[in-house]
């Protein structure tokens, strides 16, 4: 049977039939969007509504970026300014960095482990459906007084004694909706990869991008009980008379921040896991290399994931907190540089002596380790609690998880779309376009958030939406804010990519790239059962054997029946 | 032939190495002038300086790092680009040896590093003793975990952050009181330890050419103190997001001779004393109109 299923392309049998009567005719047009299972639709569903997102937070950070071009700028209003800010962060974390992770994850998941669709198909839908509104019932308060107590929402400013309005509440319902959408899809994702993996795909065989959703599900089931928690509680202080963040109800700020942060770190990492896996797949592809050190890639994502969990405080380092606590939460954040070095080093490893292809993919995911490294020194060097009491709450900071957010998870984001775009439209996307946005982001981006380190270091703090001349912080803004419309430029120029390639872009045929995972053996855009027949899987790179299959076979003389394969 | 196709590897790996020793002795030996734009701030307190210092040695660390892997990085893009007629890419999956290598190499790093911080933790945390031509007051230090200053001696401030400005408490002296808003003056060579709170929401205090920030926290006090040798006006600003004026919410520390903060605290006491009395004069005045 396996051994048919590897030579079907070439020898073209005849599919199995399978004859069905009463069967309900299928919706068309939208409701067929509204009401399908279908993991890769679900997937193209997450993925346009978040890069949705992404537009609309982009613009949000255009104009913070505006506003702080110039010193005693008066565009844009105090309360206004702090609710873009808030908008900003929130929009990038809950509605666009975790959910597209979770888009790519649910299109590309099944397919590259031989399965035909998600575990739980409707439960699936139903965590796309509760983003959307989730993402919906947030921005409804722009009618009203948006949230401005900023992205971590510390309380007791986040109380009802201080912004009573509703916007803190929409990020109250905003984190519940998103939680149980990213909570179901992180179960239907554990139990997909647990259970309906190709025959043959033991552990060790599984993509490194299958290992990092796996363990980017885990961790969000971790994680977010903790911040599910603690906005519960948050909503019942402000409306039901509970004093849990609340000093003179007996309550504690401090305890906002320990929930807050025990989920919000594992979140960083939620965020990046994936990208790793990402540019893990991309790399070797067009490197024409085996990845190096597949054991210690997988290790160090589960070793990442279970430190990211012991870290939270290195969040607290200004408060006040026992000396003892702050150095035991600076070596455990030491140690998490040790798993992430071992990874770039291993793409390097990757790279070398390779025979590298030059195509927009490569390159998104080249500049992931290229510009993640100075996030990661960066990061030892805040790790450090008593530099942190000078670089906490700055610029330097901003600059440092931008390096990692930005520089490392969307740039893994878009090596994603370029790569895997023609799997799911049949077209290819245009590749001078596609080099044009990298270079306008990849300039764009250092532009912006290098000099970011500088207005830190000189003593400029986050969130402020005002600066004096006399502070020297001019300069250092004004390139920043060039860099953030070149990067802006950089992101429209893949979309208007996006456009034109899905009507206009070359034909991709099953495997443009000569891909190493089952994605590949299928029709691009694949069909709705995904795979007729399922390969056996014998490697860590199935469409590597299944090529030399093919080739192997085609030398033969026609009707000749090859020996079964062991 | 062998010798010509080793030679540039290890003429590279020379430069490499000058060019991150140059780099790191520069970051060390920089003057003060870089202060801002790659070092923090610094130069008006001990702990600032000491901040400054313990960043740098790690920033030459990392400069190091980071120009290993860029260089490594760009020179295998370019060198193992593919290329018609060019050599095959190699089918290597990994190398135990130098697997282990980089990870004890990347442990043996942050190791260090996280020595380096211990020796240079308690100048950093512990305020030292007042000079001896400082202000020498003695005062109870009921610190958390931040020792007291030698012998007691220094100058407590109890700072309350409140949306959008800073109240500054002196201690009392025979019962009277001690206090401002927006300045704190304080006497030059003497040890100030801070005591930092907040009656609304969290703030935080940041002087950055003073030391590192602490945040004001409601029902908790949080320690920090800095000396300052020479006179001279030092600014901050609030460092947590306090409200919609945030940015607003400034602090200025004014460091003067000791004699000069003397009269100064003598001054202000009157000032206080004198408005407590007309305020009582405008109560009684009021209510007689009243009557």
């Amino acid at each position: 049977m396996t051994d048919q299923a590897i030579r079907t392309p070439v020898m073209a049998r005849p599919r199995p039939e399978i004859v069905m009567h009463g069967l309900k005719p299928r919706p068309r047009g939208w409701l067929e969007w509204l009401t399908t299972t279908d993991h890769k639709k679900i997937g193209i569903m997450y993925l346009v509504a978040t890069f949705f997102f992404f537009v609309v937070g982009g613009a949000e950070a255009l104009l913070i970026r505006l506003q702080l071009s110039q010193a005693d700028n008066t565009l844009i209003e105090p309360a206004a300014y702090n609710g873009l800010v808030t908008m900003h962060g929130t929009t990038m974390v809950f509605l666009f960095v975790v959910p597209v992770l979770a888009g790519f994850g649910n299109y590309m998941v099944p397919l590259m482990i031989g399965a035909r669709d998600m575990a739980f198909p409707r439960l699936n839908a139903l965590s796309f459906w509760l983003l959307l509104f989730a993402g919906i019932a947030f921005y409804a308060s722009l009618f009203w007084t948006p949230p401005t107590a900023g992205w971590t929402m510390y309380a007791p400013l986040s109380d009802d004694a201080y912004l009573p309005d509703g916007g803190i509440d929409a990020w109250i319902f905003l984190i519940h909706l998103t939680g149980i959408s990213s909570l179901i899809g992180a179960i239907n994702f554990v139990a997909t990869i647990h259970n309906m993996r190709a025959p043959g795909m033991s552990w060790g065989r599984m993509p490194l991008f299958i290992w990092a959703i796996l363990i980017y599900s885990y961790l969000l089931i971790l994680a977010l009980p903790a911040v599910a928690a603690a906005a519960t509680m948050l909503l019942t202080d402000r409306h039901f008379g509970t004093a849990f963040f609340d000093v003179t109800g007996g309550g504690d700020p401090l305890l906002w921040q320990h929930l807050f942060w025990f989920f919000g770190h594992p979140e960083v990492y939620i965020m990046v896991l994936p990208a790793f896996g990402m540019i893990s797949e991309v790399l070797p592809v067009f490197a024409r290399k085996p990845i190096f050190g597949y054991k210690a890639i997988a290790a160090s994502t589960a070793a990442i994931a279970f430190l990211g969990l012991l870290v939270w405080a290195h969040h607290m380092f200004t408060t006040p907190t026992a000396t003892v606590v702050l150095a035991i939460f600076m070596i455990t954040s030491f140690a998490i540089g040790v798993p992430t070095g071992i990874k770039i080093f291993n793409w390097i490893a990757t790279l070398w002596r390779g025979s590298i292809v030059f195509k927009t993919p490569l390159l998104f995911a080249v500049a992931l380790p290229a510009q993640f490294v100075i996030g990661g020194i960066s990061g030892i060097i805040v790790a450090i609690f008593p530099v942190d009491w000078q670089l906490h709450d700055t610029y330097f900071v901003i600059a440092h998880f931008h390096y990692t957010l930005f520089g490392g998870s969307v740039f893994g984001i878009f090596a994603a779309l370029y790569y895997w775009f023609p799997k799911m439209t049949g077209r290819l996307m245009g590749e001078g376009l596609g080099k044009l946005s990298f270079w306008l982001m990849f300039i764009g981006f250092n532009m912006t958030f290098l000099v970011q380190h500088s207005a830190g270091l000189s003593g400029m703090p986050r969130r402020i939406y005002d600066y004096p001349e006399s502070a020297g912080w001019e300069g250092y803004n004004l390139v920043s804010t060039i860099g953030a419309f070149l990067l802006g430029i950089g992101v429209l120029v893949t979309l208007v990519n996006v456009l034109r390639s899905l009507k206009h872009g070359k034909r991709a045929g099953n495997d443009p790239w000569k891909g190493n995972t089952l994605e590949w053996f299928v029709p691009s855009p694949p069909p709705e059962n995904n795979f007729d027949v399922i390969p056996r899987v014998r490697s860590v790179e199935p469409m590597k054997d299944i090529r030399r299959e093919v080739a192997r076979n085609s030398q033969q003389a026609a009707g000749t029946v090859a020996q079964p394969v062991a | 032939m062998m010798p010509p196709a080793v030679r540039p590897h290890r003429q590279n790996r020379i430069l490499l190495a000058a060019l991150a020793l140059a780099l790191g002795g520069l970051l060390v030996g920089a003057p003060a002038a870089m202060a801002g734009a790659i070092f923090p701030e610094s130069g008006g307190s001990p702990q600032a300086d000491d901040i400054s210092t313990l960043y740098k040695i790690t920033l030459a660390v990392g400069v190091v790092i980071f120009l290993i892997v860029e260089s490594t990085l760009i020179y295998s893009l370019v060198k193992y680009r593919a290329r018609k007629g060019g050599p095959p890419a190699e089918q290597i999956h990994g190398n135990t040896r130098l697997e282990i290598g980089w990870t004890a190499g990347a442990a043996a790093i942050v190791v260090v590093i996280a020595a380096i911080t211990f020796v240079y933790l308690d100048d950093i945390r512990n305020p030292p003793a007042s000079d001896p031509d400082g202000l020498q007051v003695v005062g109870d230090f009921a610190a958390i975990d931040q020792a007291p200053p030698p012998g007691n001696r220094g100058l407590k401030i109890r700072v309350n952050g409140q949306q959008y400005l800073w109240r500054y408490d002196y201690p009392q002296e025979n019962g009277r009181q001690l206090f401002s808003y927006y300045e704190m003056v304080v006497p030059i060579k003497t040890t100030v330890v801070l005591e930092i709170t907040s009656s609304d929401v969290i703030h935080s205090w940041w002087i950055p050419k003073l030391g590192g920030k602490k945040d004001a926290t409601p029902g908790h006090v949080n320690e920090t103190w800095f000396k300052i040798d020479k006179p001279g006006v030092y600014v901050g600003q609030c460092a947590e997001l306090c409200g919609d004026n945030h940015a607003d919410m400034r602090a200025v520390v004014r460091a003067v001779p000791v004699a000069e903060y003397q009269a100064w605290a003598e001054q202000r006491r009157q000032d206080i004393e004198e408005a407590q009395r007309a305020l009582a004069e405008q109560r009684r005045q009021r209510e007689e109109s009243q009557q």
